[in-house]
């Protein structure tokens, strides 16, 4: 995915003499080739992520189309002043490419994992947040980048994901994509998003052995959330389930609960939000350790909506106990 | 007045007595303080001159076409210092004088930092500090990537260079060979705190700018002529950018307000604070 996303950048500068990529301290010959045709829109400035935002908002304002990139980290945490002055105030062009969203550096620790990045980031005004879940539908996303007239947060994943996404279901900044659709409204839902979404139709898959058949909608952008898909999926739904690879506080599930709360009152489904709890992991190993440890596991997932849908049954049952009590 | 003693300008000035258009403009940041009963007195007062020069004699400009392709771009990253900017622009007519009387105010477009897209004329929108250096040298690369003569010039408070983002980007600046950049700093010695000295000593300041690869020189920056002869040498050196030191006093022009930390902000500014402000300069 990192990969493509910087292959692309090279492809959309050359369509587009308004491309500049703008990096920190990355690896030796990245982006050699955009460096050897156009040097004067490739810039590699060095541990200075507040000036990295500064200067590629000043790019901006001068018409071009800056792709910063560093690691999510750094280029969330450390200038978020400058992101939201710089970059959200002014509304510009820029798109912060950021390294290893998420779990992605889980041997590095906790310095290195973007665990809330996509919550601070989507708290900005004006500020687009994007996570796709694999290689193809990064390539969808940086064409649609060229012209999106406001800032865009974009988290990269490990790479060498498995390819989930597929072309004929289409992409638009802002809708979020249907991936697996149960048959009857009323079931369940998984609303996932980058590769919390392979890891939810892997889970989905398991629950169909087992006779629960779910969706799962995929929100590759998570601001502007489409509330409609939301609404959609969640309006009959028994029971929505949202799973991210980041803190709950602040997220994609807390994005949907908004809306779901706000639109839908009393005649809400129950919510379960899969993801990190309150704290810096504390823990090392590989991401999918981090999975582990977290319950992000295609089984894990499948296990907590297994619960959840066992407490709501439990809970259904206790309510007419109760109902039947008062009328006794 | 403990700050005062300590603010003694490290250099000595022999600044001519303030010539009637300079206390005309500080009347008209009198004039704003009046109408938002508050603002940044002795941060505004310290860069009338540097502000009249440079809108007078030295930057192109269109007051009816702001955004002007080839304008020279003007940022004034110490935002709170923004009254002094808001009196060139409206003197020169970028907006009506009387929008001075609405600062702060809930309608206004005049707020108590600077906003682009809001206020005709400025840059960027500023206030949080640090920030106006690296958005200028990205204008500054911008500009030079088309091959336009645009000069970006970012006027920094000596308090807001205490900024690490701001040594970021004078190294990138200079590793650019940003010719069209320059940085003007308002010397005051005098921050939010207290003097420099005492909060945060910059010195030594040529040789920080210098070490960053900035050709840098010492103005007395309430001396028109001396500004101007420095201002319409730029850039200062072909292959570089800019810096200029500009000395200057923090409430210059206002007596009982110079070289004193407690006049940097002031709220509540009632009638009687105004008449004493207007009497200072006559």
């Amino acid at each position: 995915m990192r990969q493509t996303c910087l292959n692309m950048i090279y492809d959309l500068a050359k369509r587009d003499e308004r491309v500049v990529f703008v990096g920190s301290d990355l690896s030796p010959g990245l982006l050699a080739d955009m460096k050897r045709d156009m040097p004067e829109r490739w810039y590699m400035e060095g541990i200075t992520e507040q000036n990295l935002i500064g200067m590629s908002a000043g790019l901006a304002k001068e018409g071009y189309i800056p792709y910063s990139n560093t690691i999510a980290t750094f280029i969330t945490r450390r200038c978020y002043e400058q992101v939201a002055v710089d970059l959200c105030l002014h509304d510009l062009p820029v798109r912060l490419i950021a390294n290893g969203g998420g779990l992605v550096y889980a041997p590095l620790g906790p310095t290195h994992l973007a665990i809330e990045d996509i919550a601070i980031m989507r708290a900005l005004p004006n500020m687009t947040v994007t996570a796709v879940c694999d290689a193809k539908e990064m390539v969808r996303l940086m064409n649609a980048t060229l012209d999106w007239p406001h800032p865009i947060y974009i988290r990269l994943a490990k790479g060498g994901d498995p390819v989930v996404s597929r072309d004929e279901l289409g992409f638009a900044i802002g809708k979020a994509i249907p991936m697996r659709r149960a048959r009857s409204r009323h079931a369940a839902v998984l609303m996932s998003t980058g590769v919390m979404t392979t890891n939810s139709l892997a889970a989905a898959e398991l629950l169909a052995k087992d006779g629960i058949d779910m969706s799962v909608v995929h929100f590759h952008t998570v601001k502007p959330l489409d509330e409609a898909a939301v609404l959609d999926f969640a309006r009959d739904s028994e029971l929505v389930v949202t799973v991210e690879e980041g803190i709950r506080i602040g997220g994609l599930g807390s994005a949907i609960t908004d809306v779901i709360v706000e639109h839908l009152g009393t005649a809400a489904p129950p919510v379960k939000r899969l993801g990190l709890p309150d704290e810096f992991p504390h823990n090392y190993g590989l991401q999918d350790d981090l999975f582990d440890i977290y319950g992000l596991m295609p089984a894990q997932i499948a296990a907590s909506v297994r619960g959840a849908l066992k407490n709501k049954v439990a809970a259904g049952v206790a309510a007419v106990n109760t109902s039947v009590a008062a009328r006794a | 007045m403990a700050t005062s003693a300590e603010a003694v300008p490290f250099i000595k000035l022999a600044t001519p007595p303030l010539d009637e258009r300079s206390k005309y403009l500080r009347k008209l940041v009198v004039r704003a303080l009046e109408g938002g009963e508050r603002g940044h007195i002795g941060s505004s007062m310290s860069l009338i001159e540097i502000m009249r020069v440079l809108y007078d004699d030295v930057l192109q400009y269109r007051p009816a076409e702001p955004g002007w392709r080839d304008r020279d771009r003007m940022i004034l990253s110490k935002g709170h210092g923004c009254i002094a900017l808001y009196v060139m622009l409206a003197d020169k007519g970028f907006f009506p004088l009387d929008t001075l009387d609405t600062f702060c105010r809930r309608d206004s477009i005049l707020g108590g930092h600077p906003e682009a897209g809001k206020v005709p004329g400025v840059e960027a929108s500023t206030g949080a500090l640090g920030h106006g250096l690296s958005i200028g040298l990205g204008m500054a690369l911008g500009v030079r990537m088309q091959k336009r003569d645009s000069r970006v010039i970012v006027v920094l408070g000596d308090g807001e260079i205490d900024e690490g983002s701001i040594w970021e980007a004078a190294m990138c600046a200079g590793k650019h060979r940003l010719s069209n950049l320059t940085a003007v700093i308002d010397y005051n010695k005098v921050q939010s705190a207290g003097s420099t000295r005492e909060i945060q000593d910059l010195e030594p300041l040529v040789d920080k700018w210098r070490a960053f690869n900035f050709a840098t020189v010492e103005v007395d920056g309430h001396d028109v002529e001396a500004l101007r002869a420095v201002f319409r040498r730029l850039p200062l050196a072909q292959d570089r950018p800019t810096a200029v030191i500009c000395h200057t006093v923090k409430g210059k022009g206002i007596g009982f307000a110079e070289n004193d930390a407690n006049w940097h902000h002031k709220s509540k500014i009632n009638k009687d604070l105004v008449a004493k402000l207007y009497g200072a300069l006559e």
